[in-house]
C-alpha cells in the first residue's frame, strides 16, 4: 500500500500546537483525544486490577478473608467487570488506538465530527466516577455486571448506589454510541482516493464492523436500563412479576446487547493482532478477504446468539436447540481467522519483538478460550458449567488473555508511533513473559474449579476449593506485578527511550501510520494522500 | 472397608480422568472408572474433591450422559488446541527470520482456505449431533414418578412434594460452628432434600424473592428459580449417596452461604422418611435426619475427605 503522502514542510504551520486547556480539555484532534482515552483506561485499569487483586486475595482461602460480607464482595466483583469492559478494554481499544490511527490509516486528516469526538470521551470521566462512586454508597451495585432484576430492584438494592451504577453506563452508552456514528461516518466518506473497501487496513475493518455493533447493541442496553431505572424509582413493572413484567425480559435484553458487547472487546484486537502478524513477518495478511469479511460474519452472527448465555434461565427446548447450533457456528469465523493469521506467518521472516510476542501470545490463549467456548456452546454441557468457574475461566482466557493482549500489543507496536520513543526492547519482552505466567497461572486452574463445580460470585467456598484457588491467587499476584512493571517500561519509554524512526519495524510495516513521522505532526496530512 | 475401598478407586478414577497427564494415564482413569461404578451399590459422594480436576462423579443418568459427551468435545478441543499449538511452534522454528531471511509473498491460497471453513464445519456437525440429543434427553422426566417442588428463597431452599401429601420444609445451611462430624462447610445442610434410589423425579421450580439457581453438578441438574415462572427439569439417582450443590446465580450478601443437599435412599427408606415427614413437618418439629442407613453415611464420607486431603 504504497503512498504519495507529502507530510513534511510547513512544518511552523501545520505543528502549530494549541495551549494545554485548548489542547487537552476541549481537545478536537484525534490523536490527542486518543491519548486521552488510552491514558483514561490505565488509569481506569489500575483501579479495575486493583480490584481483581482484592478478590484474589479474599480468594486464596477458605473463609472470608477481607470483605466485610457478601453484599460488599458483590459490589466489588459487580464493579470489576463493568470497570474492565466499559472503562478498560472499550476506552483503550476503541477510543484510543480506533481514534488514533483509523483516519490515518484511511488518509483522513481527522474524525468525520471532531467535537462529537471530544463530546464521546469526556462522557467518559463523569460515567467512571459515578461507577467508582456507586461503591461507597449504601449497599453498593452487587447485582454482577449483569445486573439481573429481581435483585437490582428497589427491594434488594434500596440504595442510590446502583442508580449510580446505571446512570454510569447510560453515559457511557452515549458515549459509545456518539463514537461509533464518528467512526462509521469517518470510514464510509473520508478515505483517501484509492482507499476502497477492499484495500482498507484490517484494523479499520475491524473498527467498522465494531462501529456497527455498538450502534445496534448499546441502544438496547439503553433501553433496558431505562426500564430498570423507572422500575427502581418510578414505579413501573417492565422486570416484576407482581405488575406483570418479567425478569427473563431484561436477560434477553442484557444479552442482546451483551453479547454483541463481547465481539465489541475483541474484534479490534483481532485487527491489532493481524498487523502486528504481518509487519513481523514481513508477509502480507494471508487471506485478506476471508480476514475482513469473517470479521463481518462474526459480526451479524453474534447478534443471533444471545439466549446462549440463558441456557438455564427456562428457555424452551428447542429455543435451546437453535440457539446452540447458531453458536457453534461463529467458531468457523474464528477458526478462518486463527489459520490466516498462522498461514501469514508461514513463509514469513518472523521477528520476535514484544508485540509480536504478544500477537503470538494472542492467537494461541484466544484459541483456548475459543475452544472453551465451544463446550460451552453445547446448552446440554452448560447446564452443569454455566455460572461456574469454567465461564469465568473461558472469558477471561478471551477477554483479559485476548482483549488485554491485545492492547498490550498494539501500546508495544504503536508507542514509538504515538509518543515518539521506541519502548525498551528487553524489559518489553520480560514484561511479555511475566504478563504470560501470571496470567495462566491464574485462570487455568479456573476450568477445574469450574469442572468441579465452583459457582461464580463466592466470596467464601467449600474447603476442597481451596488448593486451586490458592494457585490462582498467586497467578493473580504475578499478573498484577506484571501490570506494576508495564508502569516501569513506561516510564522508561518516555524518559529515555530511543527517538522511533518514523518506520521502525521495516519494510513489514505497509499501513499508511508509517509513513508519517513519529510522532505524527498535529495535522496529519496536509494534503491527501493517493493510495494505490 | 469394601465401600471405602469402592469409593477411593472411584475418587483415584475421577483424578486420573481428569488430569490429562497422557493418553495412558487416561485409559487407565477410565478403565477404574468402570470399575468403579461396577460396585454402584456403594453409597457415594457428590462433591467437590481437594484438587479436583475433572468433572464431578455422576450419580445418576443425566450426568452419565454429560460425562459421555464431554468426553467427546473434551477430546476434541484437546486435539484442536494441540495442533494450533503445534502450527504455531513449527512456523515459531521454521521461519524465523535467522532461518529464512527471505519472505514469501504468497497471500492466497483456495484450496487451504476452503478447506479450513470446511472441516471445523464437519466437526461442528460431529459434536452438534448428540449435543442435540443430550439436551431433549435432559429436558423432562418421560415418565416422572412424582414431583418435587424447588424453592430459591434468600438464602434456603424451601422444599415441597405434593405427591406425598404436600408436606414442605424449609433447608438452611449449617454454620461453621455447628458442623456435626462429618458435615462439610458450606456445603451440608439441615433438612437435606430427600429421593428414592432409581426413581424420575420432575423438579418444579419456581421463585419468590430474587433469582437463585437449583445447580446439583453430581446428578446433572441446574435451573434457575425465577419469580413469576416455573420451569421444569428432572433428576434421576442411580446409587444411594449424597450430593452437594449450591445456589449458582448470584441473589444477595449470602449467595455463597445457600447449599443443597440431595440424599438418595432405597425406596423402602424414602418412603418412611415420607411418611415420618408428612407429621414432623407439619407440627413445626425440627427436622431429624430420617434415613437411618444414612446415618452413619456422612461419617465416612468425611474420613474419605480427610484421607484425600492428607
Amino acid at each position: 500500500m504504497d503512498t504519495a503522502a507529502h507530510t513534511h514542510g510547513h512544518h511552523d504551520h501545520h505543528d502549530h500546537k494549541p495551549g494545554f486547556v485548548q489542547r487537552w480539555l476541549f481537545s478536537t484532534n484525534h490523536k490527542d483525544i486518543g491519548t486521552l482515552y488510552i491514558g483514561f483506561a490505565l488509569f481506569a485499569a489500575i483501579i479495575g486490577i486493583g480490584i481483581s487483586l482484592l478478590m484474589r486475595l479474599e480468594l486464596a482461602h477458605p473463609g472470608m478473608q477481607i470483605f466485610a460480607n457478601g453484599q460488599m464482595w458483590n459490589a466489588y466483583v459487580s464493579a470489576h467487570g463493568l470497570i474492565m469492559v466499559f472503562f478498560v478494554i472499550m476506552p483503550a481499544l476503541i477510543g484510543g488506538f480506533g481514534n488514533w490511527f483509523v483516519p490515518i490509516m484511511i488518509g483522513a486528516p481527522d474524525m468525520a465530527f471532531p467535537r462529537l469526538n471530544n463530546i464521546s470521551f469526556w462522557l467518559m470521566v463523569p460515567a467512571f466516577m459515578l461507577m467508582t462512586a456507586a461503591l461507597f454508597v449504601g449497599e453498593g451495585p452487587g447485582g454482577g455486571w449483569t445486573i439481573y432484576p429481581p435483585l437490582t430492584d428497589n427491594t434488594y438494592h434500596p440504595s442510590m448506589a446502583l442508580d449510580l451504577g446505571l446512570f454510569a453506563l447510560h453515559l457511557a452508552g452515549a458515549s459509545s454510541i456518539l463514537g461509533a456514528a464518528n467512526f462509521i461516518t469517518t470510514i464510509f466518506n473520508m478515505r483517501a482516493p484509492g482507499m476502497t473497501l477492499h484495500k482498507m487496513p484490517l484494523f479499520v475493518w475491524a473498527m467498522l464492523v465494531t462501529a456497527f455493533l455498538l450502534l445496534l447493541a448499546v441502544p438496547v442496553l439503553a433501553g433496558a436500563i431505562t426500564m430498570l431505572i423507572t422500575d427502581r424509582n418510578f414505579g413501573t413493572a417492565f422486570f416484576d412479576p407482581a405488575g406483570g413484567g418479567d425478569p427473563v425480559l431484561f436477560q434477553h435484553l442484557f444479552w442482546f446487547f451483551g453479547h454483541p458487547e463481547v465481539y465489541i472487546m475483541i474484534l479490534p484486537a483481532f485487527g491489532i493482532v493481524s498487523h502486528i502478524v504481518s509487519t513481523f513477518s514481513r508477509k502480507p495478511v494471508f487471506g485478506y478477504l476471508g480476514m475482513a469479511y469473517a470479521m463481518v460474519a462474526i459480526g451479524f452472527v453474534g447478534f443471533v446468539v444471545w439466549a446462549h448465555h440463558m441456557f438455564t434461565s427456562g428457555i424452551d427446548v428447542d429455543t435451546r436447540a437453535y440457539f446452540m447450533a447458531a453458536t457453534m457456528v461463529i467458531a468457523v469465523p474464528t477458526g478462518i481467522k486463527i489459520f490466516s493469521w498462522i498461514a501469514t506467518m508461514w513463509g514469513g521472516s518472523l521477528r520476535f519483538e514484544t508485540p509480536m510476542l504478544f500477537a503470538i501470545g494472542f492467537i494461541f490463549l484466544f484459541t483456548v478460550g475459543g475452544v472453551t467456548g465451544v463446550v460451552l456452546a453445547n446448552a446440554g454441557i452448560t447446564q452443569i458449567l454455566h455460572n461456574t468457574y469454567y465461564v469465568v475461566a473461558h472469558f477471561h482466557y478471551v477477554l483479559s488473555l485476548g482483549a488485554v493482549f491485545g492492547i498490550y500489543a498494539g501500546i508495544y507496536y504503536w508507542i514509538g508511533k504515538m509518543s515518539g520513543r521506541q519502548y525498551p526492547e528487553r524489559l518489553g519482552q520480560i514484561h511479555f513473559w511475566l504478563t504470560f505466567v501470571g496470567v495462566n497461572l491464574t485462570f487455568f486452574p479456573m476450568h477445574f474449579l469450574g469442572n468441579q463445580g465452583m459457582p461464580r460470585r463466592y466470596p467464601d467456598y467449600p474447603d476442597a476449593f481451596a488448593g486451586w484457588n490458592l494457585i490462582a491467587s498467586v497467578g493473580s499476584y504475578i499478573s498484577v506485578a506484571s501490570f506494576l512493571f508495564f508502569f516501569y517500561v513506561l516510564y522508561v519509554t518516555f524518559t529515555k527511550g530511543a527517538k522511533a524512526a518514523a518506520n521502525p519495524w521495516g519494510e513489514g510495516a505497509t499501513t499508511l501510520e508509517w509513513q508519517v513521522s513519529s510522532p505524527p505532526p498535529f495535522h496529519t496530512f496536509d494534503e491527501l494522500p493517493r493510495v494505490r | 472397608m469394601r465401600q471405602a475401598i469402592g469409593a477411593l478407586t472411584n475418587r483415584l478414577a475421577r483424578a486420573g480422568g481428569a488430569i490429562g497427564k497422557g493418553l495412558a494415564g487416561l485409559a487407565l482413569g477410565a478403565g477404574l472408572l468402570m470399575a468403579g461404578a461396577a460396585l454402584a451399590q456403594t453409597p457415594m459422594v457428590g462433591a467437590p474433591q481437594p484438587w479436583g480436576m475433572g468433572l464431578q462423579p455422576a450419580g445418576g443418568p443425566i450426568k452419565e450422559a454429560i460425562h459421555h459427551f464431554n468426553a467427546l468435545v473434551f477430546w476434541i478441543i484437546v486435539a484442536i488446541t494441540i495442533f494450533v499449538a503445534l502450527l504455531l511452534a513449527w512456523v515459531i522454528w521454521r521461519y524465523r527470520a535467522q532461518a529464512n531471511p527471505n519472505p514469501s509473498q504468497t497471500s492466497h491460497n483456495t484450496l487451504l482456505e476452503v478447506a479450513w471453513t470446511v472441516v471445523p464445519v464437519l466437526i461442528l456437525l460431529v459434536i452438534a449431533i448428540p449435543s442435540f440429543r443430550l439436551i431433549y434427553y435432559e429436558d423432562r422426566a418421560v415418565d416422572a414418578d412424582f414431583t418435587i417442588n424447588v424453592q430459591g428463597r434468600q438464602w434456603y431452599w424451601h422444599y415441597a412434594y405434593p405427591d406425598h401429601g404436600g408436606f414442605t420444609f424449609d433447608s438452611y445451611p449449617v454454620q461453621e460452628g455447628e458442623l456435626a462430624q462429618g458435615q462439610i462447610r458450606n456445603l451440608s445442610v439441615d433438612n437435606p432434600l430427600v429421593i428414592p434410589v432409581g426413581a424420575n423425579v420432575r423438579i418444579l421450580t419456581t421463585g419468590q424473592d430474587v433469582i437463585h439457581s437449583f445447580f446439583v453438578p453430581a446428578l446433572g441438574v441446574q435451573k434457575y428459580t425465577i419469580p413469576g415462572r416455573t420451569l421444569e427439569t428432572w433428576i434421576r439417582a442411580d446409587r444411594p449417596g449424597v450430593f452437594y450443590g449450591q445456589c449458582n446465580q448470584i441473589c444477595g450478601t449470602n449467595h455463597w452461604f445457600m447449599p443443597i443437599e440431595v440424599r438418595a435412599v432405597p425406596r423402602e427408606e424414602f418412603n418412611a422418611w415420607a411418611e415420618q415427614a408428612k407429621t414432623r413437618f407439619a407440627q413445626g418439629l425440627p427436622p431429624g435426619p430420617p434415613a437411618s442407613a444414612l446415618a452413619q453415611q456422612p461419617a465416612e464420607s468425611a474420613t474419605l475427605l480427610a484421607e484425600a486431603r492428607r
